[in-house]
């Protein structure tokens, strides 16, 4: 149960490079749109031909360079389920899922009962919600008993409330079916939910790979920090060994643990601010106050804090909101993210 | 009365069309993967007959064709001589059509959701399996309108095919170069008839089609 991959593939300016040892189960790789994501999901597809490199899929090589092997998609046994599911619009539902099957496939009742679509195996794709389209998509990978799932941001083209439910289906699915899989996603929500192991990509590259609360409690570099959802980051510099300083903002920090001389920024996640922590406390003032349905979000700004730099976010759910404006807030030392050169 | 033009349009027409079908389609579905240099310039090989005058065409199969050309004297030795002769007249016809089948085709492979072909190569599906079932029953429409739009201009198919086949009564007339030849002699009453024909067979293929689109819908 292991993937690898080690490629390089070049697109005018762009350069993928990908450098992944997955050693098994469900592998969520969070980037923003045109990272790579998609490219290397095709790479191990077969879809796409790396320029060099390896490709190792449970022991089998799928594609190496050097070795001139290149194996057809037809050969890889991957199971790739497309953005937009890319069922075939001619065919029904029962026939998307057994086309090209030689004669009714064993595991086809077993699969349209396990994704529930029973009902819907006679109807053109066309005539499906978005739920039954991406079901079918999945029965017809699923039936196929590939030896992996590749998943391209599978839930993007669902409305939100669809998307909370086909989430936990599709998580179900996973832990039933045990095999490994490589979800691709820009939402860090569903990879946080689904994944074992999250790997952080930003332009062609992982900065990161790791346990996926690893991943999102120390992302070592602002950009991973930022695509974990971290609001709040500016450089910083090291003072001592366990103290920063943010010149943007005007503060130095007092930091869980100690601090590398090669600092480049720190960062804060806006839940993580607490008027009530005794420690990193500083004068603040509070610029605006946004009312979401659970939660508040404040904007504020530190005393000392340089003129054109961003406000800072506060995420605060709506029974733990102060009812006073606080004119301090800190935060306790191991929530500052020391962040590194990528 | 002699039917002779009538079976031999409706038959190089029937012919030439699935010469150009295949041959269309196979240059559409090649040429689409080709760098863009390369089909640049096929674009333009495979267009020409399209904008050529039909009889700029039928001198350049005539050059290449004639019986006293290389590639003429090589083929009449194996007993094929396409000019003067009824088959020289699809000959006419497919290079004139071709340009037809070719880019309502390609046109139809272009607006093809590549992300299909990709889903079904990793489901295990073989090329050839891609390409029948699923590739052209989805681009369906843009083909048959090329298969239609071959045919409608192979029997319509006048300069090259005069050029190529002359005419010769009850040998290599065609519907077009009859009509021709009756209203150069003075014979307009029989011109009108052959004329109504054409008319007749052109309306009943455009019907049949309409027909056929709304029935798989």
């Amino acid at each position: 149960m292991s993937l690898s991959v080690h490629i390089r593939k070049r697109y005018g300016d762009f350069l993928l490079a990908i450098d992944l040892e997955h050693t098994g189960g469900i592998c969520g790789v969070l980037g923003a749109s045109g990272c790579g994501k998609t490219l290397t999901l095709k790479c191990i597809a077969g879809i796409e031909k790396p320029d060099e490199g390896k490709i190792i899929l449970n022991g089998r090589t799928l594609f190496d360079s050097d070795q001139k092997i290149n194996l057809k998609p037809q050969e890889r046994h991957v199971g790739y389920m497309f953005q937009n599911y890319a069922l075939f619009p001619h065919m029904t539902a029962e026939q998307n899922i057994i086309c090209g099957m030689k004669g009714i496939p064993e595991r086809l009742e077993e699969t349209l009962s396990l994704m529930n679509i029973q009902e819907c195996r006679n109807l053109y794709p066309r005539q499906l919600s978005g739920g039954q389209q991406q079901r079918t998509a999945m029965a017809r990978i699923l039936v196929r008993d590939p030896e992996i799932l590749l998943l391209d941001e599978p839930f993007s083209a669902l409305d939100s409330y669809l998307r909370e439910i086909m989430q936990t289906q599709i998580h179900k699915i996973l832990q039933d079916y045990g095999k490994d899989a490589v979800i691709v996603s820009h939402s860090r929500d569903e990879i946080y939910y689904l994944c074992d192991r999250a790997a952080v990509m930003h332009k062609g590259c992982i900065l990161k790979y790791g346990m996926t609360e690893q991943v999102f409690k120390n992302p070592e570099s602002a950009e991973a920090a930022l695509l974990t959802g971290c609001k709040n980051i500016a450089s910083a510099k090291k003072t001592g060994e366990k103290t920063v300083f943010v010149p943007d903002w005007g503060i130095s920090f007092e930091t869980g643990v100690p601090v590398k001389d090669d600092l480049e920024a720190v960062g804060i996640r806006a839940h993580y601010f607490d008027p009530g922590s005794g420690r990193n406390l500083f004068p603040v003032r509070i610029v605006e106050q946004r009312e979401e349905p659970f939660e508040n979000r404040i904007l504020f700004r530190y005393e000392e804090q340089k003129e054109g730099t961003p406000d800072l976010w506060w995420r605060v759910p709506k029974n733990q909101t102060p009812a006073v404006r606080p004119v301090k807030i800190g935060v306790s030392p191991e929530n500052i993210l020391l962040l590194y050169k990528a | 009365m002699d039917w002779y033009p009538l079976w031999n349009s409706l038959r190089i027409a029937a012919i030439s069309s699935v010469i150009v079908f295949f041959c269309g389609i196979a240059a559409a579905y090649y040429v689409a993967k080709l760098p863009a240099v390369i089909k640049g310039i096929l674009d333009v090989v495979f267009t020409l007959p399209m904008v050529l005058p039909p009889t700029v065409c039928g001198y350049f199969l005539l050059i290449l064709l004639g019986p006293k050309r290389p590639l003429g004297i090589l083929l009449g030795k194996i007993g094929l001589q396409f000019a003067m002769t009824w088959y020289g007249g699809i000959v006419a016809a497919v290079v004139v059509a071709f340009p037809l089948m070719y880019r309502t085709a390609r046109g139809a492979f272009e607006g093809f959701d590549n992300d299909l072909a990709w889903a079904a190569q990793t489901l295990g599906l073989s090329n050839t399996y891609i390409f029948w079932r699923i590739r052209m029953p989805l681009c369906r429409q843009g083909i048959l309108a090329g298969v239609v739009l071959s045919f409608a201009r192979a029997l319509g198919e006048y300069g090259a095919t005069s050029m190529l086949t002359g005419y010769i009564p009850a040998r290599t007339a065609t519907i077009s170069t009859t009509v021709y030849q009756l209203w150069r002699t003075n014979n307009e009453q029989q011109a009108f008839f052959w004329v109504m024909i054409n008319l007749a067979i052109s309306t009943v293929i455009l019907l049949a089609v309409n027909m056929l689109e709304r029935g798989k819908r």
